[in-house]
């Protein structure tokens, strides 16, 4: 390696170390501020709580043995109705690319159930499968799964025509178009769809603790704004930020390893 | 001996719009281990001619006679590597599909000779584009076609490896013992590699005249342009075509 490229590598290190730096700076000065407003009295810790409130909150989470538990929930939660939500509209969008006509024919009623808000069907959803866990399940699940089926047999169409055309001209089958050249094709387009449904079935789930639920994080919350304990709230929200990022993560993290 | 004989192809789409006749009235018999050029103005319907050979497209009407054991195997402009493939997946695809993986031996014996072998764990991005080229005509041959349908092949690559892989492909098929049918709209390449050309007219693509190239010493693709025969062709095609501008 030359020693003008060893530079340059140096270079662009200590860009990432100062980006990182002030990344970290950033979280630290807000929550200094925060804290020594709540000190000074500036802010009423009542409504706006303080990161030193928090804490004491996620403790005594902690020892009354509910901080793991409505975590645990929570994603747990998340994880059925992300994987549900993906797979099947995964598995239908393959089954539309493959009848052409059966898509032309639910193609309005797609688009009418993809722009109607989810959460409206809330109520409906909680009478067929009552006030619990699977209530909450069906309903983030809804909120992926019509934009999966909708979004992936977009990117299916899109497959390049003259590859298609190859295959074609080697007389494959569909099941081999499918499975040599349709989805070794859209991998990206599939970590794609999962990164944004990671995103959707979050507030799916939230949703559905709001309207129903004994236990998880979006239940703590809306506990919390009923008894006026706003440490509660903000403790929750907080948990979620670090558990939306903590999922987000696990799937950079799968791209990066099909990527290599 | 003629391996396969067309008659009176006609081909016409329909779309919701309207319906468009691509191809009219053509004729043609290919010789066994010919190689024949077809050149004509751009949407002429040269690439109709080739998709309903190779049965990607049903024909209007007309006649296309061959013995059925006879194989086709279609190489596109655009290479179409699959880069999530290596070079060697992208070679046996064809063999994948068609159930044949015996032939394996026969891609490594081609990527051998092809220079390709050191290459075989790589994948198409690392690949230049005529060494893509390459691999996309060794995935044809993989499945031992007799006749070669070839769509504009070199159109995707800069002018000087044109001229390379042209030579380079050229020598392939004649070394492999193949007949092929190639379609251009590159007159001195059509010249330069084909025995005969045939020359279409704007579409609906007639056939205007048919040449047989007669150079005084037939050599490859590159020696072949610096023939005195080549400009006297040249000139004539040219004319022929309705080119407008
Ligand atoms: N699948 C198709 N449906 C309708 N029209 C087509 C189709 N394929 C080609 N055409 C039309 O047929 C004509 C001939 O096309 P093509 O054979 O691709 O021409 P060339 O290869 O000579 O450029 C063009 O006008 C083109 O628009
Ligand atoms: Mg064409």
């Amino acid at each position: 390696m030359s020693n003008e490229h060893k530079e340059y590598l140096k270079k662009i290190k200590r860009k990432n170390i100062i980006i990182k730096s002030f990344q970290i700076l950033i979280i630290i000065f807000i929550i200094t501020i925060w804290q020594l407003a709540a000190n000074k009295g500036l802010i009423n810790t009542f409504i706006s709580s303080s990161p030193k409130n928090i804490i004491n909150t996620i403790l005594k989470l902690y020892k009354d043995k509910l901080l793991f538990h409505h975590i645990g929930i929570t994603f747990y939660e998340v994880l059925i109705s992300f994987s549900l939500g993906t797979i099947f509209g995964i598995t239908i969008a393959s089954i539309l690319w493959r009848y052409q006509l059966l898509y032309k024919i639910i193609d309005p009623y797609l688009t009418i159930l993809n722009s109607m808000p989810k959460v409206s069907l809330g109520p409906i959803i909680i009478i067929i499968a009552g006030a619990g866990i699977k209530s909450i399940i069906i309903m983030a699940l809804l909120i992926s799964f019509i934009i999966t089926i909708i979004d992936v047999h977009h990117y299916f169409k899109e497959t390049e025509k003259n590859k298609i055309k190859l295959m074609k001209s080697f007389k494959a089958t569909k099941r081999q178009i499918f499975i040599k050249l349709i989805l070794p094709s859209n991998i990206k387009n599939l970590i794609n769809v999962c990164k944004v449904n990671i995103g959707l079935t979050f507030i799916g789930v939230i949703m559905g603790e709001f309207l129903v639920s004994k236990s998880g994080i979006g239940y703590l919350i809306m506990y919390g704004s009923q008894i006026f304990n706003l440490n509660l709230v903000m403790t929750g929200i907080i948990i979620l930020c670090i558990m939306a990022s903590l999922m987000y993560y696990i799937i950079v993290i799968l791209e990066k390893r099909i990527n290599h | 001996m003629d391996i396969l004989k067309i008659k009176n192809l006609r081909k016409i789409y329909h779309t919701k719009k309207r319906e468009l006749l691509a191809v009219d009235n053509f004729s043609f018999n290919l010789k066994k281990g010919d190689f024949v050029a077809i050149v004509g103005p751009s949407g002429c319907g040269k690439s109709t001619i080739l998709s309903v050979l190779s049965d990607l497209e049903k024909p209007s009407s007309g006649i296309i006679e061959y013995d059925k054991k006879l194989k086709f195997g279609y190489m596109l402009q655009d290479d179409g590597l699959f880069e999530w493939r290596t070079i060697y997946k992208n070679c046996i695809l064809g063999l994948e599909v068609q159930k044949k993986l015996e032939n394996e031996k026969y891609v490594n014996k081609l990527l051998k000779t092809y220079g390709l072998l050191d290459f075989k764990d790589s994948y198409p991005s690392n690949l230049s584009g005529g060494m893509r080229q390459r691999v996309a005509l060794i995935r044809t041959l993989a499945t031992k076609p007799d006749i070669l349908l070839l769509d504009e092949p070199f159109s995707a690559l800069d002018s000087q490896t044109r001229l390379a892989v042209s030579d380079d492909v050229y020598k392939i098929i004649k070394k492999e013992n193949k007949s092929a049918i190639m379609v251009t709209h590159d007159i001195s390449e059509a010249i330069s590699m084909a025995d005969k050309v045939i020359v279409l007219s704007k579409r609906p693509s007639i056939i205007k005249k048919i040449y047989d190239i007669k150079l005084d010493n037939k050599k490859n693709p590159i020696e072949n342009r610096k023939d005195k025969n080549f400009a006297y062709y040249y000139d004539l095609i040219w004319k022929d075509i309705d080119y407008h501008v």
